[in-house]
């Protein structure tokens, strides 16, 4: 790939800087639509844009704008910077090192749906990541890019960040609202949607740190352009978060419809000596895991070919299983995640994810016995569907889709 | 109003003035994290003049505490908290054999406290620091710091400078 659009400071390191990022044409975007004043025209150029959610839904972004209701107001946009899932870590180093291409994101996001309060939730743990953008926020009011009348229009906005403090499940949409108002992260019952009763009851678009880092470029070059990247039913550039048994994980800003086998051997330098690739969690560990044969290792990662491999891209967070791991106990690990960050609201998710954590932690030589096998698969199916969230649906996944592809693992 | 609100008067004004009006519920989290980085806990009296600013009642920031794992109240202090991911990504790349290793050279186990009440070592879940395990986080003196692509050498020899900067401290 030629230049990088995300990970802009790995070619320009001056632009976590705000000098280093007007240099390189910051926020003249933004200063643009808002003197254009047609929030309407961008709503409409990041739809045909394409992009989609980056967070693991992979929702049409401009589409999402255009749901808020003009006749309930004030509006609000808010960053979900909440990252948490066994396998991501994207949005960290946009915020650490890119910060200002990630604002001017939210700023362009507030500006098409007429919000003059931008919040950014960031995760508890991202502490010193919160205090540096609230430093670029105050940079930010002091050179007027924030505030009152922006550039003589009558246009006011302004950012805060707001801290969690340590629960996976405030990256949940309406968790993370709830959170916001000073209540426990609890997902709300839907509907209504965010979009038309979000934070503090008004209409609010929540999108993730990745997703809006995109906005700038696309806006300033245009829906064309960006088309010009990825695949024609997931245009754009993704970043994918490599981990696990591989030989260098890290980000990798590719254009969506890379293969496994780019990103893995290409970029990731490959395996072990010796090791071979067993497993690929495609979106963290969440994901339905799928098996790695040449076949699946040759699968563009866009989200279609991806969901034609029985499994989902996600967030695009690639965890890479080596054939020296028991699957069995990744499933362990990741129950086990999921059985710390349940909230408790839901009854199936509460007591599912627990007793899974229970008899997985108390098989014997890494196998569980054929009742065992019966009960774990049991709680699973009674967790599918049954929740208010997708927490519970995803405590199973790698569960009952490692049973099935990978049965040596699990029984003696 | 406690001595510490008090003291902290315009940065409760600023906390506050985040939030849009009739909404200053939202500032229990930041009041929470600006009690908590001065003493590294939350006590029973700081919990009543939250409850008292926000206009909300004890009960409720009580649970805040309880449902976030990053507060802790006056019966879980520790000087120093070594958070150690085991998360998948991380325990790929060798983060439960660090913990053990670091555990032995600290002598003790994890989620337990040294006899010296300076550092605890405890399992977290994922800091969304995959690419740079095994990796941990440090509460306790009012900051949370990520320590990165760690080896359990480097990690005592860290546990160490924390003990002498604890033991300064207490002079």
């Amino acid at each position: 790939m030629s230049d990088y659009l995300l990970l802009r400071h790995r070619q320009h390191p001056e632009i976590d800087t705000l000098e280093g990022y007007l240099k390189l044409g910051g926020f003249k975007t933004f200063k643009k639509i808002v003197d254009g004043k047609d929030p309407a025209g961008v709503i409409e150029e990041v739809k045909k844009s394409g992009l989609r959610g980056r967070g693991g839904a992979g929702f049409p972004t401009g589409v999402k704008w255009s749901f808020l209701p003009n006749d309930i107001t004030p509006h609000y946009v808010v960053a979900n910077a909440d990252e948490s899932e066994p396998g991501t870590f994207k949005d960290r180093e946009i915020m650490e090192k890119n910060p200002f291409q990630f604002l001017e994101g939210l700023m362009i996001a507030c500006f098409a749906v007429k919000a003059s309060l931008g919040y950014v939730y960031l995760r508890g743990e991202f502490w010193q990541v919160a205090g540096n953008l609230e430093e670029c926020i105050n940079k930010l009011r002091k050179q007027g890019i924030l505030g009152k009348d922006l550039f003589g229009s009558s246009f006011a906005l302004d950012l805060h960040t707001h801290l969690g403090a340590g629960a996976y499940i405030c990256g949940e949409e309406s968790a993370l609202l709830e959170s916001m108002e000073g209540r426990l992260g609890q997902p709300r019952l839907r509907p209504p949607y965010p979009a038309v009763f979000g934070l503090f009851g008004k209409p609010t678009v929540i999108n993730n740190v990745e997703t809006l880092t995109n906005v700038p470029l696309i806006v300033e070059k245009g829906a064309e352009w960006y088309r010009k990247y990825g695949t024609e039913k997931s245009p754009g550039i993704k970043i994918f978060s490599l981990s696990g048994n591989v030989n260098k994980p890290g980000n990798y800003e590719l254009p969506l419809g890379t293969t496994f086998q780019e990103l893995i051997f290409t970029h990731g330098g490959g395996l072990k000596p010796g090791r071979k690739a067993k497993a690929i969690l495609p979106g963290g560990a969440s994901s339905i895991v799928i098996k790695a044969t040449p076949k699946a290792l040759d699968t563009p990662m866009d989200y279609e070919s991806v969901a034609g491999l029985g499994s989902a891209l996600g967030s695009a967070s690639v965890i890479v299983v080596d054939d020296s791991v028991s699957m069995l106990w990744v499933t362990k690990k990741i129950i086990h995640f999921f059985q710390h960050e349940s909230c408790g609201k839901c009854t199936p998710c509460r007591e599912g994810t627990y007793w899974m954590d229970q008899i997985l932690h108390h098989t014997k030589n890494n196998k569980l016995s054929i009742q065992d096998l019966e009960l774990i698969r049991s709680v699973a199916e009674q967790i599918r569907n049954k929740c208010l969230c997708p927490l519970g649906e995803f405590s199973i996944m790698a569960l009952v889709s490692s049973m099935e592809q990978f049965p040596e693992d699990f029984r003696s | 109003m406690t001595d510490f609100l008090k003291m902290h008067h315009s940065e409760i004004k600023r906390i506050l003035a985040k939030y849009p009006n009739g909404q200053e519920r939202s500032a229990v989290m930041p009041l929470l994290h600006l009690v908590q980085a001065e003493k590294g806990y939350i006590s029973r009296h700081d919990i009543d003049a939250i409850a008292g600013v926000l206009n909300i009642t004890s009960t409720e920031v009580v649970s805040i505490i309880g449902f976030y794992t990053l507060y802790h109240s006056e019966k879980e202090k520790a000087c120093y908290r070594i958070q150690v991911c085991t998360d998948l990504a991380c325990a790929l790349q060798g983060a439960d054999q660090f913990l053990a290793e670091l555990c032995k050279k600290v002598g003790i186990m994890p989620g337990e406290t040294t006899p010296d009440g300076l550092i605890t070592i405890e399992e977290v879940t994922c800091l969304a620091g995959c690419d740079r395990a095994p990796l941990f986080q440090v509460q306790g003196d009012g900051t949370i710091r990520y320590h990165e692509n760690q080896t359990p050498e480097n990690a005592a020899g860290l546990i160490n400078q924390l003990r002498i900067n604890a033991r300064k401290g207490g002079e």
